[in-house]
C-alpha cells in the first residue's frame, strides 16, 4: 500500500487518481500507524513552504516521516519535494525535513515569467530508478515559483528555465523528490509513478 | 525550455459540451468526458471546463464531469464559470480541478483572488479577463460573458490582479472571439508586456497559423481555443506539429 500523506495541502486526489489508474493500492493517510504500515510514502503539496511545514507539524507526523523515509521509498511532489530539503526561504526562513541537503529559494532570474508554469523537458543528470524508460525528449508539468538548490549528485533530472531547475532529486537510497507533478504529466508522469510504485 | 501550451476549452451546459459564437447561438457537440479523453490523446497540454450552466442542479452534473475526467486524463484541468467564493474554489479542486478560472466575480470582488491565492496557492488561481477595445491602445474589462462594460482599464486591472496573487491570466478578446480571424495580437502584446505572470491567449483562433503568430508576436505562453477543436477543423496535434516545424517549442 502506498500512503499519500493528507495534511491539508494540495490536490491529493489527483495523486490518488493516478495511482488508482495504474492499479496501485493507495490510501490518503494522516496517522503514524498507516505510514509505518505502508510499503511506500508520497508527500504531496501545493502552497507556501512555511504554511505547509506548520500543517505538517500540526499532524505530529514529522518524526515518523523522517524515520520511515530511511526505510522505504518516499516521494515528495512539488511543494512536497521542496519540503525534503533542509531549509526554505519563502516569506521567511523555515526548517524543512532535511532528508536531502539543500535549500529552496525564489526563482529570481530577471525577465522570467513566474510561476514557471507548463511543460518542460527533463534532462537527465544522474541515474535514478524513477527515470527508467523515460527518454531524452519527454516533458513534464511544472508549476512553482521557488526552486531547490542542492548538490549535483542529488539531481537525477533537471529542466532549463532561467538556468537549471532541479526537477527530480534522489538521495541514492529511498528519498525522491519531483518538482513537477507526475500525476499531471501525461504518459511520462504515469511512467515515473509506475516506477515509484514498483520500488521495493 | 518551457513549451508553449495548446489548451482546448470545453463549454459545458447540463453535462453536455456546447460552443457559442460571440457568446450566443449555442450548439451541442457531445459528452465532455469523451471530448477531454480525445483531446488528451491529441496532446492537449491542459483542458479547460467552462460551466455555462446557471442552475444549482447543473453545477452538480458539471462537477461530476470534472470528477470523471480526472480519473482518466492526467494533464492539468481548469474549471471556469460559476466560481463565486472560496467554497466554490475548494469544491472545484476537490472534484479534481488543478486550477480555477475566475472572471466576473473577481471583478466584482477582487479580494476573491487574494483569498483564493492565500488558501490554495497562486498556482491554482487563473484570472479570466474579457476585454474590448475602446480606443487606440486602450481596452476595458467586461463581465457577465462579455455583456457588461465595467469601465475598468485593462492594464490597470492586470496590475491589480497580479498584486492580488493571480497565478495566470486567460485573456479573451471580445472583439476577436468567434471571428476566426486570429488572436488579438495588439491586446495580448499590451498585457504580456505589462505583467510577469503567464498569459493564455483566448479568442479568435481560426486557422493553424494563428497559433504560430500569437507565440511569435506576443509573450503568451499558451493559446486556448474551443470551437476550432470541437468541430474538428483542426486537432491539437496538427497545431502542435505546425508550430514545432516553425521552431516553436511544444511538447
Amino acid at each position: 500500500m502506498i500512503a499519500i500523506i493528507d495534511y491539508g495541502a494540495g490536490n491529493i486526489f489527483s495523486v490518488k487518481n493516478a495511482l488508482d489508474y495504474l492499479g496501485f493500492e493507495s490510501r490518503l493517510v494522516s496517522d503514524k500507524e498507516s505510514i509505518i504500515a505502508a510499503d511506500s510514502v508520497i508527500l504531496p503539496g501545493v502552497g507556501a513552504f512555511p504554511a505547509a511545514m506548520k500543517k505538517l507539524e500540526g499532524t505530529g507526523l514529522i518524526d515518523t516521516i523522517k524515520s520511515e523515509a530511511q526505510k522505504k521509498p518516499f516521494l515528495g511532489i512539488c511543494l512536497g519535494m521542496q519540503l525534503i530539503f533542509d531549509k526554505g526561504y519563502e516569506f521567511e526562513e523555515c526548517d524543512g525535513l532535511g532528508l536531502i541537503n539543500g535549500s529552496v529559494r525564489k526563482m529570481e532570474e530577471p525577465e522570467l515569467i513566474i510561476p514557471h508554469m507548463g511543460w518542460n523537458k527533463l534532462e537527465k543528470l544522474n541515474d535514478c530508478p524513477l527515470m527508467n524508460g523515460v527518454g531524452g525528449n519527454e516533458y513534464v508539468y511544472f508549476v512553482h515559483s521557488y526552486k531547490a538548490h542542492c548538490e549535483d549528485k542529488n539531481i537525477s533530472a533537471y529542466c532549463e528555465y532561467g538556468g537549471r531547475v532541479p526537477a527530480l532529486v534522489y538521495d541514492g537510497k529511498y528519498v525522491f523528490g519531483a518538482q513537477f507533478h507526475p500525476e499531471k504529466s501525461g504518459e511520462t508522469g504515469l511512467k515515473i509513478l509506475k516506477n515509484f510504485g514498483g520500488l521495493k | 525550455m518551457l513549451a508553449k501550451r495548446i489548451i482546448p476549452c470545453l463549454d459545458v451546459r447540463n453535462g453536455k459540451v456546447v460552443k457559442g459564437v460571440n457568446f450566443e447561438g449555442i450548439r451541442d457537440v457531445g459528452d465532455p468526458v469523451v471530448c477531454a479523453e480525445e483531446y488528451n490523446k491529441q496532446g492537449a497540454d491542459e483542458i479547460v471546463f467552462y460551466d455555462i450552466t446557471a442552475s444549482f442542479e447543473g453545477r452538480g452534473v458539471f462537477l461530476d464531469v470534472v470528477r470523471e475526467t480526472a480519473k482518466k486524463v492526467f494533464v492539468p484541468l481548469t474549471v471556469g464559470g460559476g466560481i463565486k467564493d472560496v467554497d466554490d474554489i475548494r469544491e472545484a479542486l476537490r472534484a479534481g480541478a488543478d486550477k480555477v478560472s475566475v472572471n466576473s466575480q473577481a471583478v466584482k470582488n477582487p479580494q476573491l483572488i487574494k483569498d483564493g491565492a492565500d488558501i490554495f496557492g497562486s498556482q491554482c488561481i487563473c484570472v479570466g479577463i474579457d476585454a474590448k477595445k475602446i480606443a487606440d491602445h486602450k481596452w476595458t474589462v467586461y463581465i457577465n460573458g462579455g455583456r457588461v462594460d465595467m469601465g475598468i482599464d485593462l492594464i490597470d486591472w492586470v496590475h491589480q490582479i497580479e498584486k492580488l496573487g493571480a497565478g495566470e491570466i486567460c485573456l479573451n478578446s471580445i472583439d476577436a472571439d468567434g471571428t476566426k480571424e486570429g488572436f488579438d495580437i495588439e491586446m495580448l502584446k499590451a498585457v504580456c508586456d505589462n505583467c510577469t505572470i503567464p498569459v493564455i491567449a483566448s479568442g479568435g483562433a481560426g486557422k493553424i497559423n494563428d497559433f504560430y503568430e500569437v507565440f511569435e508576436k506576443t509573450g503568451a505562453t499558451a493559446a486556448l481555443a474551443a470551437s476550432l477543436f470541437h468541430f474538428k477543423e483542426l486537432t491539437v496535434g496538427q497545431v502542435k506539429d505546425y508550430c514545432r516545424n516553425k521552431g516553436v517549442i511544444v511538447r
